[in-house]
């Protein structure tokens, strides 16, 4: 199906309707609220030109001049009122506001209760079908990091936070000018300039321990550029990282889903033998005895010692 | 190409909002000029069911009727007007602000294309959006799933569907489900229905299915259960809630997120315990006593377990003797031989 002529249609409808109560509006004016360039605007403008009524006769054309820079809009009455929402349109809105209903610190309740209030009257059909869509995005949305970051956003603030490194089990201070507040593979980041590092880092939200908005201009410098995390995987292994090989049983399968694996082959019983690179393995010792049992480092064996030296020393304090 | 597309759909749009007598196809045919471009009948009767697909999702109310008892078997088509027009919101800059948020949560999804279109067609209404609050959010979600199109879909017509499904434990079976709801938590897609084999509501991983999602019955074919939770279906719901507290060592400069679940649960982060004379934890260290609710008793040993040296349990017992047995499993799994031996990393199953 083509998407972009469906799509083009429906801004059409909607650009009709806009267009005829403001008529005289500038080109450029009426561009940006579409969120289209001005030549687009006037290739929209080009086609509603050889549409119509039927007969296709000049005076059943729709009339549209741009000439003087400004747009008019006639006889396109028969198409002069927005066209209702579609259903899996109103579902997708409806469904994205009750994600972010449960997220709080992101955005300000009364309007987002309002527009629900609003969307949900108007198409009714809508709203069973929306309840079976269902889109968490709670996990590690620390309320006080989320709003302190929205805030410092919006008014291009610095931040200072004390985040932790698990990896090392260890908190660090950092000033930061933030660029976004995103959500991939289910977790919250905030992403800015850390001005200790000195390049753009990515902040688990769920990590960060202290959040202050400092009183200092925030805008990222001009090489702060945000990363391409248009794949699925936000961290992309490099070929310099370790090659770790870990066995897991039936319980910890999930390591296999849940990590970027480079490989995994079935070891029988339910085992599975996985492969992935790691920038920093010190946290695999430390997933070992989490797994209680389910799961073991096998290669390189220094990290094995390691794990069986870490639940010896761990085991030592209880004895 | 997409031009002539959509300036036939405009045409057609705006020839049946037009007419005040129900259309036949011919007339149809005849009245919007791209379609004379179809050599034959059947051509033109493909693109007419395409593009009246099109409407469809797009919202326009075409309906099919005859209002001539001559042409009982012809049937005639036009655009309900009073259904046509999207009622009067009246939306605020911050209304408009947020819903632009909510559209943006498909941005990476495949419902992107509906969401965007909304959007448009709430900001054709007037105002402009006030997004100055809401610059830089980019709440999303991803549906990298292939099933998640056919499942959505289903779930909205209410249409039972099959797919070949992998247990965790490994086992593939064919699975027969009538779809309740689609849900995501943590970045993972999970479908959520009746499974008709076992008579049972199941949840199924979509990174599980092994196949096309195929339907085995009409739309409407089932009752959707009200007060459906599908988050707690998926274990999303608020954690097993032991009220109890933990009283932890930990090790000084270390388990900081420990620490601040401390401090905000009203527990306490003090007193800083000395380098006992007798070094109870084997190290010269300072120890700091913590005290933070249990919730989940089993989730927290486990986070417990994984802080291993600087994090010794006090208290309770229980929780003192899970973490002791995890560190001993770990310990026992770690040392054994390797289960290796015959495999072979050849890349033959792929995690998602």
């Amino acid at each position: 199906m083509s998407v972009g002529a469906t799509d083009r249609l429906s801004r059409l409808l909607a650009m009709v309707p806009w267009l005829l109560r403001r008529q005289g509006i500038p080109i450029a004016e009426a561009a940006r609220h579409f969120g289209i360039s001005e030549e687009q605007l006037i290739k929209d403008l080009e086609l509603l030109f050889v549409c119509g009524t039927p007969g296709h006769m000049p005076d059943d054309l729709i009339e549209a001049d741009w000439e003087s820079g400004r747009v008019y809009l006639d006889n396109a009455e028969t198409i002069g009122r927005p066209l209702r929402l579609g259903p899996d349109e109103a579902v997708a809105l409806l469904a994205g506001l009750r994600t972010l209903a449960d997220v709080p610190g992101l955005h300000d309740r009364g309007p987002l209760e309002s527009a629900m209030a609003k969307l949900s009257a108007a198409a009714a059909d809508a709203v069973p079908v929306a309840s079976a869509l269902s889109v968490d995005l709670t996990v590690g949305a620390e309320e006080e990091t989320l709003r302190a970051a929205r805030l410092a956003l919006s008014r291009r603030r610095r931040l200072r936070l004390r985040y932790v490194v698990p990896s090392r089990d260890e908190v660090t201070d950092r000033d930061v000018d933030p660029m976004r507040v995103t959500n991939m593979a289910g977790r919250w980041y905030l992403e800015a300039w850390c001005h200790r590092a000195e390049e753009v880092r990515l902040f688990r939200v769920d990590r960060v321990v202290g959040i202050e908005v400092l009183d200092v201009d925030g805008t990222p410098p001009p090489e702060a550029v945000s990363r391409d995390d248009d794949g699925e995987q936000l961290f992309h292994p490099d070929e310099h990282d370790i090659l770790v090989t870990l066995e897991v049983g039936p319980r910890a399968r999930w390591v296999a889903e849940y990590y970027p694996v480079e490989s995994v082959a079935d070891l029988g019983e339910g085992w599975l033998s996985v492969q992935m690179r790691v920038a920093t393995p010190r946290w695999l010792p430390l997933l070992v005895l989490r797994l209680g049992g389910a799961g073991r480092v096998v290669d390189p064996p220094e990290l094995a010692n390691q794990a069986a030296e870490a639940a010896r020393k761990a085991l030592a304090a209880y004895s | 190409m997409s031009a002539r597309r959509t300036e036939r759909l405009l045409n057609l749009v705006i020839c049946l909002l037009a007419t005040r007598r129900w259309l036949t196809k011919e007339q149809i045919r005849a009245a919007v000029p791209q379609y004379a471009a179809c050599e034959t009948s059947e051509a033109f009767d493909r693109m007419f069911e395409r593009d009246k697909e099109n409407l469809r999702e797009l919202g326009v109310p075409l309906l099919t009727g005859s209002d001539s008892s001559w042409f009982e078997d012809e049937v005639g088509y036009l655009i309900d007007r009073d259904a046509y027009a999207l009622p009067e919101l009246e939306l605020d800059a911050a209304e408009l602000a947020v819903l632009g948020l909510a559209s943006r949560v498909w941005q990476r999804a495949s419902l992107a294309g509906p969401a965007a279109r909304a959007l448009v067609k709430l900001s054709a209404l007037g105002v402009d959006p006030d997004e100055g609050s809401l610059v830089g959010l980019e709440p999303r979600v991803r549906t990298a799933e292939p099933a998640f199109e056919p499942l959505y879909a289903a779930t909205r017509d209410r249409a039972p569907v099959t797919f070949r499904y992998r247990k965790p434990d490994g086992e593939v079976a064919e699975r027969h489900v009538e779809p309740w709801a689609v849900a995501s938590r943590g970045g993972r897609w999970y479908v959520v229905g009746r499974d008709r084999d076992r008579a049972a509501a199941r949840v199924f991983r979509m990174s599980r299915i092994e196949s096309e999602i195929h339907r085995i019955g009409p739309q409407g074919s089932y009752d959707i259960p009200e007060n459906l939770d599908p988050s707690e279906m998926i274990g999303a719901g608020p954690t097993r809630a032991d009220e109890r507290e933990a009283v932890l060592h930990v090790r000084s400069g270390r388990g900081a997120r420990l620490r601040r679940r401390a401090a905000v649960s009203g527990g306490s982060a003090g007193p800083t315990v000395p380098a006992s004379p007798d070094d109870r934890h084997g190290s010269g260290d300072r120890w700091d006593e913590i005290r933070l609710p249990i919730g989940d008793s089993g989730i927290l040993a486990e986070e417990l377990a994984g802080y291993g040296p600087d994090v010794v349990v006090l208290e309770p017992p229980d929780l003192r003797d899970h973490v002791v047995r995890l560190l001993r499993e770990a310990l026992a799994t770690q040392t054994a031989p390797p289960r290796r031996a015959a495999a072979t990393h050849s890349g033959a199953v792929t995690a998602s």
